[in-house]
């Protein structure tokens, strides 16, 4: 799966724009593989109760998953992006 | 405690540098040896909201920096290398899974006692209390103050507190017993413990609580800064949302000193300042908290406002500063004070602006201006 880094999170990619995933079942390990590979990313998207932080939004294939438990399974790509967080 | 005191009488004063952390990044404003002429470097964190920025008295080399961005949720940045290298911490501060609660920022950080030299604190939004005792790498919650079965009635809701979210701020260790710890709470009040945060109990007595229906409830006061004395650790004072206060311990009950300020001016405001080496000195920076609260410097006149005897009197020190229409405040860490023998204070202002005093508040300078909204400065 191929993942879109947002620029306010490429400090944690050494710059990469974007990211190759293999394939996981629930977008919950695809962070989690994410945060193996970049450890601290992960906290800064979902909160330390599995939600995903509110200005973060998560695209997978194109829809918007709202939570961790959705599915990725056969997605071919995950967005993460940074919206709306105010002046 | 008898060595800490030797060690601050006997350093040699360092050059004053101040670490400015503000809505937009961390900046650095260092002076000469005169404190006349100041440079200043940064940005630093260019977008993150640094909402405290803290050197390590024990070891000035090490800074710590607590930020998030409008996006990304809260960590800390640690330097060892006077602030030229950062590394994010591997575990900040965050409440426990399950618990339902949420770190939403990092807002004040402490160094430990110095006889814990990798210990640090770190106080959040909502209220919670967290240890590090790796330097700032890890960071753990004090299940004795975040898991208290009074915590929920000591803060209230985690919506309740400040117009930016209820905060834990004012942590400080008795430089004489690394166990004995006091912390702030806006909203809760003042909570003491003498056991290294295993157990908490209110320290309020005789503080107003204007926005409460009892007269004199045992918490849930709004301080905005508490500071110790590190030369009389028993003497504290609080600028609080409802006064000026100072405390002797073992006295239970907090005097009110705020009485004493001119009544155009009131005892409202968010700072406090304390001398490093006198007790009975301190500096205060009030706001207007009269009719809907406006928080700026009263009738956009800004003054600070310094008492040589433990808040007995005071007296106004605006020489420098705006004459009229200045319409900034000043937020509870914005304001310090250097070590030099004749003592520097400074302050940050909610519009950018750096004000400096060489001659402990008699006169002031503009140091910088144009930065954004000032959260925090401190000496580093």
């Amino acid at each position: 799966m191929n993942v879109r880094i947002p620029g306010l999170l490429r400090s944690y990619t050494a710059g990469a724009e974007t990211v190759e995933l293999k394939a996981h079942a629930t977008l919950d390990d695809a962070v989690r593989d994410l945060d193996a590979s970049f450890p601290g990313l992960r906290f800064r998207i979902v909160d330390e109760q599995g939600a995903i932080r509110p200005h973060i939004k998560m695209f997978v294939d194109g829809e918007l998953a709202r939570r961790l438990d959705a599915s990725v399974r056969g997605a071919s790509e995950l967005m993460i992006v940074g919206a709306l967080s105010g002046g | 405690m008898a060595s800490t005191k030797k060690t601050a009488a006997t350093s040699a004063p360092r050059r004053t540098t101040l670490l400015i952390a503000t809505r937009k990044g961390l900046w650095t404003l260092a002076a000469d040896p005169a404190r006349r002429s100041w440079k200043l470097t940064g940005p630093q964190f260019l977008g993150h909201i640094v909402h405290h920025a803290l050197a390590d008295p024990r070891d000035p080399r090490t800074i710590l920096a607590a930020a998030r961005t409008g996006h990304l949720g809260p960590t800390i940045f640690r330097s060892t290398d006077r602030g030229r290298t950062w590394k994010e911490a591997a575990k900040p501060p965050a409440f426990a899974e399950g618990s339902g609660r949420t770190v939403d920022h990092s807002f004040w950080l402490a160094a430990g006692h110095p006889s814990e030299p990798q210990v640090w604190y770190a106080g959040t939004s909502p209220q919670g209390l967290f240890r590090s005792t790796d330097g700032g790498v890890t960071w753990t919650g004090v299940a004795g103050f975040n898991e208290h079965p009074q915590r929920k009635a000591w803060c209230g809701g985690d919506q309740d507190g400040t117009p930016d979210g209820p905060k834990l701020h004012s942590i400080l260790v008795d430089p004489r017993d690394p166990k004995h710890l006091y912390i702030g709470m806006s909203s809760g009040g003042v909570f003491e413990s003498t056991d290294g945060g295993a157990d908490w109990n209110p320290l309020n007595k005789g503080v107003k609580a204007l926005f409460l229906p009892e007269p004199d409830p045992p918490f849930g006061h709004d301080p905005h800064c508490v500071r110790l004395h590190p030369r009389d650790p028993d003497r504290l004072y609080q600028q609080n949302h409802c006064g000026i206060y100072r405390i002797d311990r073992p006295a239970e009950r907090w005097t009110d000193i705020g009485a004493a300020m001119p009544k155009s001016v009131g005892p409202i405001g968010f700072p406090m300042v304390l001398h490093p080496r006198d007790p009975d000195t301190l500096w205060v920076f009030p706001m207007d908290g009269s009719d809907v609260w406006p928080r700026i410097s009263p009738g956009g006149k800004p003054a600070v406002y310094r008492s040589v005897n433990g808040g007995k009197t005071w007296q106004r020190q605006a020489t420098g500063l705006p004459k009229a229409q200045a319409w900034w405040t000043v937020k509870r860490q914005a304001m310090t004070a250097d070590q030099a023998p004749t003592v520097g204070v400074y302050f940050g202002t909610t519009s950018g602006e750096i004000w400096g005093s060489r001659d402990e508040g008699r006169s002031w300078k503009c140091l910088t201006a144009h930065l954004p909204h000032v959260y925090a400065i401190e000496c580093a």
